[in-house]
């Protein structure tokens, strides 16, 4: 049986000179969102911006009209309200934050029962006040930070200086552009998403310790070639890995965005496209950034570190 | 050589054999496992069939969630109002008359004694209003509950201090759980979950609910029930409050309350046997039954407010004495009405009122939808995934294909015997775990297929694979490990639910992907024993 190779197995690609149109791209692209997200901003959902969603089902019988619900939504006088067609008939309503505090919310819902009770089923209800928005919006960025940190602190122990450092340029240039993602999309951003960001943020630094790992080991074991050698040999020698494990990821998160259903279908799409982004920027972000920062594979420096605190790799 | 001890080989298969088996009632509903264990011979140790199956998620089986927060300056208020009162009596106590009477502030009130040598007789008395504070968890803090301040020109201001008002905080919410609790239970709901979340607020999670806009209406009511007297005229210690009776207008009510809610002890609807309409019986307590007969017998011939959370519900005249310790409220309720208000008077008052600040509702249909959307795409992602690892990898992938499987069956055992709660997120971290849990036997397969392209023997390069990628896996998975559980700390309802997923599939990675794949490998290299590998 002849099996599938989705890479050769022996390559020799030079990843590190493509990294004179990589870093060019990736820093435009980096310049961009965070421009995009001062102008744009996020298409923030009620988690973080407070307000009331609810989701219309069609009573039996009854055909769902977007027109009419928009039209009475907005009668209200709630201010912008936001009206989506869901798929199966089923509407999505948003009403901005009221004033008044937590009684503001109050009457929207009110409001909404009344008008629509008679054709349409209430089949979920969100009510997010402006305190519980604020603060998820704080735990929000904090898990961010933190995570970020914790993995820094991590690699710091367990890798060389400049392979951490390597590994955090990497993640927080994923972390950017799936925001700039959110932006360009509109994809509602909310808890959800910040669960796809800190997932991303996992899955990113696990492509980067892979390649990482095999040049430590590489270092130790041609102690005189040259850094962009070396990288390009660790790169070649687990891109068959990375191919492969990028693959099935992304297949089952495909799944997820056909047939997982419209309530995740946000937080599959940026799911997938953070598994291409993190690959990418594993091979043509944070390895070739390692030779900006000066790792020294044959350099006097690492090899006397390795030698007297590092066992030699058992052959 | 791939040498597995036989203790840990045994050791491998039971936690797996166990993990598996705890999966197993998450596939049968609540009435066929209790079928099954029914239909179990006597002799058979039932303790040995697990029962725990995996909890929905409100957003999968459907229902309500709200939060709600203790109204800070609700409390500041009342507690202001209960010291007037205390004042009010030190005062008589000492025989002293304050100029003017006495102002709430937000957290305390004040007083003015011009007099001096009055206020040296009231001052003492005044002073022993305050209290240690003391905390349940804490005990006596040394702190006290009053800060008391005489100014020079006869002004006297009590406030409550912070740990004070802190402590008084933290009565309220656990007295609120409790009144939020009997609500819920009286209400007929099944199985809700009510919990403090941070300093003052209070998770209802109530699975399956219909009407959430009536269970809000019910927990937010402070159901603060007083029997006081009306006024003739608006002057001196009356409040001026809205009657139901008179379309909201505001009528005179004495400030002394004659009787209150806490000294109910049972409170049912009821239709009037005169004018059938409904109406709610209740009936007091000793110590309420004798201070309502004297205020009774005191005032026949006058009109009685019943004041229900600052409303005056009804009016009656009071024609006789009413000395059985037993009455009757009308207000010209529906039906039902006088069932909601007998609920609250049955389960007391709050301490203080509750705004509903966050809440999420999802119908039952929805949930059902997105259990079987789930489904779905876990079912095709496993069928994805099982192929390309197949294609990629032969018979590897077969043996790595079973330790996919167990690996979601492990995650769903686990989930169930820590009682985990599956939400949507959750199956969206299953269906993720899927694509990430070949990785680890990625990494040792062409970690293999390297040393064999490097010339070593077969099983000198199965060795040198598991033994080398071994390290990579390590790190791979403690650095997702890390933002898992930053997430499951941060996160709350679904995404911790995400997180818990991504925190157990992360564990039994190791154990799948790693211990059992090597196992499969040694016991059919040991058979075979290839002269080249299929991989």
């Amino acid at each position: 049986m002849r099996l599938l190779r989705l890479w050769p197995d022996e390559s020799h690609f030079d990843f590190m000179r493509l990294r004179r149109f990589s870093f060019p791209l990736s820093a435009f692209i980096s310049v961009a969102t965070v421009v995009l997200f001062l102008q744009v901003g996020l298409n923030f959902g009620i988690d973080f911006k407070g307000g009331t969603l609810v989701e219309l089902r069609p009573k039996p019988g009854v055909t769902s009209d977007v027109g009419t619900v928009r039209h009475t939504a907005n009668e209200f006088g709630f201010g912008e309200t936001e009206v989506q067609e869901l798929g199966q008939g089923s509407i999505s309503v948003r009403f901005p934050l009221q004033a008044g505090g937590e009684t503001g919310q109050t009457l929207v819902m009110q409001k909404a029962h009344a008008a629509f009770d008679k054709d349409y089923a209430f089949d979920r209800v969100e009510t997010v006040g402006p305190r519980v928005s604020g603060e998820l919006v704080q735990s929000g960025t904090i898990g961010v930070v933190l995570s970020v940190v914790a993995v820094l602190l991590y690699l710091w122990f367990r890798f060389e200086r400049e392979l951490a450092l390597g590994a955090i340029v990497g993640t927080l240039h994923d972390i950017v552009i799936t925001v700039g993602l959110f932006v360009i999309t509109r994809i509602e951003f909310n808890m959800t998403s910040i669960a796809a960001i800190l997932t991303i943020v996992g899955y990113s630094l696990n492509e980067t310790v892979v390649v990482f790992d095999r040049t430590r080991e590489l270092m130790r074991r041609y102690k005189t070639m040259p850094t962009e050698q070396l990288l390009n040999l660790s790169i070649n020698s687990t891109m068959s890995r990375t191919v492969m494990t990028a693959m099935s990821t992304a297949l089952s998160l495909l799944a997820l965005v056909l047939f997982g259903g419209e309530a995740i279908k946000g937080f599959s799409v940026v799911m997938l496209a953070g598994v291409v982004i993190c690959t990418y920027s594993a091979i043509f972000v944070s390895t070739p950034f390692l030779i900006y920062i000066g790792l020294q594979a044959g350099g006097t420096r690492t090899q006397t570190r390795d030698t007297s605190t590092l066992p030699q790799a058992a052959e | 050589m791939l040498r597995i001890s036989t203790t840990k080989a045994v050791a491998t298969l039971a936690v797996i054999l166990i993990g598996l088996m705890l999966a197993v009632p998450s596939f049968f509903s609540a009435d066929q496992r209790k079928g099954f264990i029914n239909s179990l011979p006597s002799w058979f140790p039932t303790w040995i069939v697990p029962t725990r199956a995996i909890v929905l998620g409100l957003d999968l089986q459907g229902g309500s969630q709200i939060v709600l927060e203790v109204d800070r300056n609700d409390l500041g208020r009342t507690m202001a109002q209960g010291l007037r009162d205390d004042v009010r009596q030190a005062l008589r106590e000492a025989g002293v008359q304050a100029d003017g009477g006495i102002q709430l502030q937000p957290r305390g009130v004040q007083l003015r004694i011009s007099d001096a040598a009055n206020r040296a007789k009231a001052m003492p008395k005044l002073q022993a209003l305050s209290q240690p504070v003391t905390d349940a968890t804490l005990g006596q803090t040394g702190a006290r509950t009053l800060d008391v301040r005489e100014e020079p020109n006869g002004l006297i201001q009590l406030a409550y201090t912070d740990p004070g008002f802190n402590a008084r905080i933290r009565r309220a919410v656990a007295q609120a759980i409790e009144v939020v609790r009997r609500r819920v239970d009286l209400g007929g709901t099944t199985e809700p979950s009510i919990q403090q979340q941070g300093a003052d607020r209070i998770l209802v999670q109530v699975p399956g609910l219909q009407d959430p806009a009536r269970l809000e209406e019910q927990l937010g009511k402070t159901a603060k029930l007083e029997f006081r007297m009306l006024a003739d005229s608006p002057a001196g210690d009356v409040d001026m409050l809205p009657s139901k009776d008179s379309n909201g207008q505001r009528v005179p009510v004495e400030r002394r309350v004659m009787a209150d809610g806490a000294d109910l002890t049972d409170a049912q609807p009821g239709f009037d046997q005169k004018s059938n309409e409904p109406i709610v019986n209740f009936k007091f307590n000793l110590r309420g039954a004798q201070k309502f007969g004297q205020a009774t017998s005191e005032n026949v011939g006058r009109a009685m407010a019943i004041v229900l959370d600052n409303e005056v519900v009804s009016a009656p005249r009071i024609l006789q004495p009413i000395t059985g310790g037993q009455g009757q409220i009308s207000g010209r309720f529906t039906v039902q009405q006088a069932n909601d208000l007998s609920v609250l008077l049955r389960a007391g008052a709050l301490p203080a009122k509750l705004t509903v600040i966050e809440r999420r509702t999802v119908g039952p249909g929805l949930g059902r939808d997105s259990i079987e959307a789930g489904k779905h795409a876990t079912i095709v992602a496993t069928i994805l995934v099982v192929v390309l690892m197949f294609a990629a990898y032969g018979v590897f992938g077969l043996f790595a294909n079973i330790a996919l499987l167990v690996h979601v069956g492990l995650i769903l055992g686990l989930m169930s015997v820590l009682e985990a709660t599956m939400t949507l997120p959750g199956i969206a971290g299953i269906v993720l775990t899927i694509g990430t849990a070949v990785d680890s036997n990625v990494l040792i397969y062409e970690r293999v297929r390297e040393e064999v392209r490097a010339g070593r023997s077969i099983p000198s390069a199965l060795q040198a694979g598991f033994d080398r990628a071994f390290a990579t896996i390590v790190d791979s998975n403690s650095t997702m490990a890390i933002a898992a559980v930053i997430l499951f700390f941060l996160g709350s309802g679904p995404v911790r639910g995400f997180a818990v997923v991504f925190i157990l599939g992360i564990l039994t990675t190791v154990i799948t992907a790693v211990t059992l794949t090597r196992m499969m490998i040694a016991l059919w290299y040991q058979r075979l024993r290839p002269k080249t590998l299929p991989i």
